[in-house]
């Protein structure tokens, strides 16, 4: 066996020195870009519109994607205007489909580059690049016997992955929705589908016509509220009144929520620049350079032209907000994002991670 | 300027440091008109030329197995030859410059590029990004001008070594990127002493060119010719000639960009505390064109729009043609001369400017080169960066006492100067030694 070991390695060193300077996978590529096991791409089989705001993609996964858990995310890098945009959309498939492939549901951010862009260029046969699945929003191996879902718009996106998994696993499942309309509710066919046939009871609410439910309507709308246990998804004024509602009850245990928006970013000038590897945490103001603030504080960084021509300084930026003080470029990064940035042009634009 | 093309006053002479700083403020302008349009036609641009760029070595490689037919040489050479210029020009030098970063692609970003050379990507950035293109032109700063081995301006000192320098310059140009290896190593300096060669950063470095070179070399001199077969030596001969073709066709292009009549030098100290505008106005005379075709073009990596490429280094190469005709405008409102001409006129104008300075000059050196900026004593890098009008962002306290100091600094002594120079020397080390 070590002889054979021995004669692949050597085998690939071969081919490896064929193609140097490049790895072998990048001509690879050009032929198999999902046979990459280093970069892990997506080719979408095809396109669902589910309503006028919202569109399911049908995606099959290259080498290196793992099973995910029902109700996990998962990170999707598109390519907006030739700018690679990183965005997490929850899975809306059941794990292990026969196929391999998964689904995963868009919906339509207010001026959302990248989820306009999908809801109006996706196309079969384009090609995406995927994280592995992630995501602590998910069902326990032991399914609870009774349980509660409250979601609103896109909210529903991860209980549907989830219920279309396990709910055969569940006896008595209650999902409470709510959306502008009728015909903005995601899914709403599916859903009303499984409420027919008895599966799961539904409270389907019209915002526009209705108002908002508020915490307190839940206690009339599922009288045994915290005999269950809770799934939560939606907008984050939502989710801090229901965790408030379950906290209040002392039932805090029973409620498990998923934000899709982090804190706003702030976009102003200067702010708290923390460098990652050397642990060195620094206020800066909004025209001093990320690597005249670090350098100023000790942090080891490269550096070159001072200039911002010749790129020797670029560290990713792993989340938060840099402001290019040449012309006023923003560059925003999502926690899991790693955006290169020059550090001798670029200045704090609000809290950021360096990865020094 | 040099003794064999004399003029009787500076270029400049007649702009007004108002007029400099008004010619950066136009050049900022029209760089932030393409960069905030960057977008899709760009990112298809530079992945069309790679996946072009690699078909086309993949084949040529292909029909080199059967190098044996003397046709199949002919065409595998001349396809290997294409493919390595591309690699160099359009698709490696470019990427290293960061012109294709804003696409947030992990394949294609500047800081995991490596090309097909023996100079290893992080040190070629080094010396070209960095050095070059920073202190271009500035004689003494500048290795770019001369490599260090040869005589470019009439007032380097001649030595009856620089004779030879026809000769050395036409053996740099075949082995080019060897040259270049050497010279982004900093060779002549790191080799001159004991201690100098004992320095752990020099090993190390030494090490990773040592490594670049021996893949470089398993690749087109052992490996692919072993692939041959009975085609051995014929694929051997082959891959030694595209290198040959693509080090000689690199050099020519790149003696163009600085070398030609009409392209000014610096002194060492006539860019401290040089500002945006002053910056710019240096990148303008110190850079020439190559007028051609689209092909033309592509094969010189767009480094045909040299002065283009050098007010923006990281602007996408194929912006260059698109800004050119606003930049020649701009020269010529201005009263500059935008240094531009076919590639044989200019590669014969670089030879005639090496040669004749292989000879001591004519009479004396009178007049000076032209000083871009007068001396001040303040030295902040950032000066280069931040813009005149301060829209953007308000300058600190630092940037605003050196140019308080700047304009004091007219009457400033030539003590003054010098101590400014000794100033930026330790400046620089001290950017080195960070980078290391």
């Amino acid at each position: 066996m070590a002889v054979i070991r021995n004669l692949r390695t050597g085998a690939w060193r071969v081919v490896e020195l064929i193609t140097t300077p490049v790895v072998p996978a990048d001509y690879l590529d050009v032929i198999a870009p999902l046979r990459n096991a280093n970069v892990l791409r997506a080719r979408v089989d095809a396109v669902r519109p589910e309503t006028d705001r919202a569109v399911t993609l049908v995606l099959r996964p290259g080498r290196g994607w793992l099973p995910h858990e029902p109700g996990q995310y998962v990170r999707v890098g598109v390519d907006v205007d030739g700018v690679r945009l990183w965005r997490s959309y929850s899975i809306t498939s059941p794990p292990a489909r026969k196929d391999g492939r998964i689904t995963i549901t868009v919906n339509a951010v207010p001026d959302g580059a990248v989820s306009t862009h999908l809801l109006t260029r996706a196309r079969r046969g384009m090609l995406l690049h995927l994280d592995v699945p992630t995501g602590e929003f998910q069902l326990p191996a032991a399914r609870p016997g009774k349980a509660l879902f409250v979601t609103a718009g896109s909210g529903i996106t991860p209980v549907m992955g989830m219920l279309r998994s396990a709910l055969h696993e569940m006896s008595d499942v209650v999902v409470v929705h709510s959306a502008g309309t009728h015909e903005a509710v995601v899914f709403g066919a599916e859903l009303r589908t499984l409420a027919a046939e008895g599966r799961i009871r539904l409270v389907e609410r019209h915002t526009r016509t209705d108002g908002r439910i508020k915490p307190a309507d839940l206690d009339d709308l599922v009288p045994d509220l915290f005999d269950r246990q809770t799934w939560a998804c939606g907008p984050n004024e939502m989710l801090d009144d229901l965790e408030a509602h379950w906290a209040d009850a002392g039932q805090a245990d029973r409620l498990v929520t998923e934000r899709f928006r982090p804190a706003l970013i702030s976009a102003g000038g200067g702010g708290t620049v923390t460098f990652t590897q050397s642990g060195t945490v620094l206020e800066t103001d909004g025209s001093v350079p990320l690597l005249d603030a670090g350098e100023a504080a000790g942090v080891l960084m490269p550096s070159g032209c001072r200039m911002g021509i010749c790129f020797s300084c670029v560290l990713p930026l792993r989340e938060g907000a840099v402001r290019d003080l040449r012309d006023g470029t923003l560059t925003v990064a999502e926690a899991g994002d790693s955006i290169p940035v020059q550090t001798c042009v670029s200045a704090a634009a609000g809290p950021c991670r360096i990865e020094d | 300027m040099t003794t064999i093309q004399r003029k009787k006053s500076s270029p400049i002479a007649h702009l007004t440091p108002e007029d400099i700083e008004a010619i950066g403020v136009e050049l900022d302008a029209i760089r932030d008109e393409v960069m905030n349009s960057r977008g899709e036609k760009d990112a298809a641009y530079i992945r069309r030329v790679i996946a072009w760029q690699r078909g086309l070595e993949l084949s040529s490689r292909g029909v080199l197995l059967f190098s044996l037919f003397p046709p199949a040489w002919l065409v595998g050479t001349a396809g290997l030859s294409v493919a390595k210029i591309l690699e160099n020009m359009e698709i490696g030098h470019n990427i290293m410059h960061g012109q294709w970063d804003f696409m947030r692609d992990p394949k294609i970003h500047s800081t995991k590029w490596e090309w097909d050379h023996a100079s290893p990507a992080e040190q070629w950035k080094h010396s070209h990004n960095e050095l070059h293109h920073t202190y271009t032109n500035v004689v003494g700063r500048d290795n770019d001008l001369g490599y260090g081995i040869m005589r470019v301006d009439e007032d380097q000192r001649w030595h009856p070594m620089h004779l030879g320098q026809p000769l050395w310059n036409f053996i740099n140009a075949c082995f080019f990127e060897y040259g270049i290896a050497a010279y982004d190593l900093e060779l002549g300096k790191n080799l001159a002493t004991k201690e100098r060669r004992q320095r752990p950063e020099f090993k190390s470095a030494l090490k990773k060119v040592r490594r670049k070179i021996g893949k470089q070399m398993l690749k087109d001199y052992v490996v692919h010719p072993a692939l041959s077969g009975p085609s051995f030596l014929h694929t051997l001969a082959a891959n030694a000639t595209a290198n040959l073709i693509r080090n000689v066709w690199s050099h020519s292009v790149i003696m163009c960009g600085h070398f030609p009549n009409g392209v000014e030098t610096f002194e060492k100290t006539s860019i401290e505390g040089e500002t945006r505008g002053e910056w710019y106005l240096r990148q303008m005379l110190g850079s020439a064109n190559i007028s051609g075709s689209k092909a033309m073009h592509i094969m010189t990596g767009n480094l045909s729009h040299q002065i283009e490429h050098h007010l923006f280094p990281d602007m996408p190469s194929r912006r260059y043609a698109e800004i050119a005709p606003k930049i020649k405008d701009l020269f010529q409102r201005y009263g500059l001369t935008y240094t531009s001409g076919p590639l044989p006129k200019q590669v014969a104008s670089a030879w005639y400017k090496v040669i004749r300075l292989s000879l001591p000059n004519r009479g004396e050196a009178a007049i000076r080169r032209p000083k871009a900026v007068k001396p001040v004593v303040a030295s902040d890098p950032s000066a280069r960066w931040r813009r005149a009008s301060a829209a953007v962002a308000e300058a600190p306290a630092a940037v605003a006492a050196s140019a308080a100091a700047a304009s004091s600094a007219v009457a400033a002594s030539a003590a003054a100067a010098s101590s400014a120079v000794a100033d930026a020397a330790t400046g620089l080390a001290g950017t080195t030694t960070a980078q290391a």
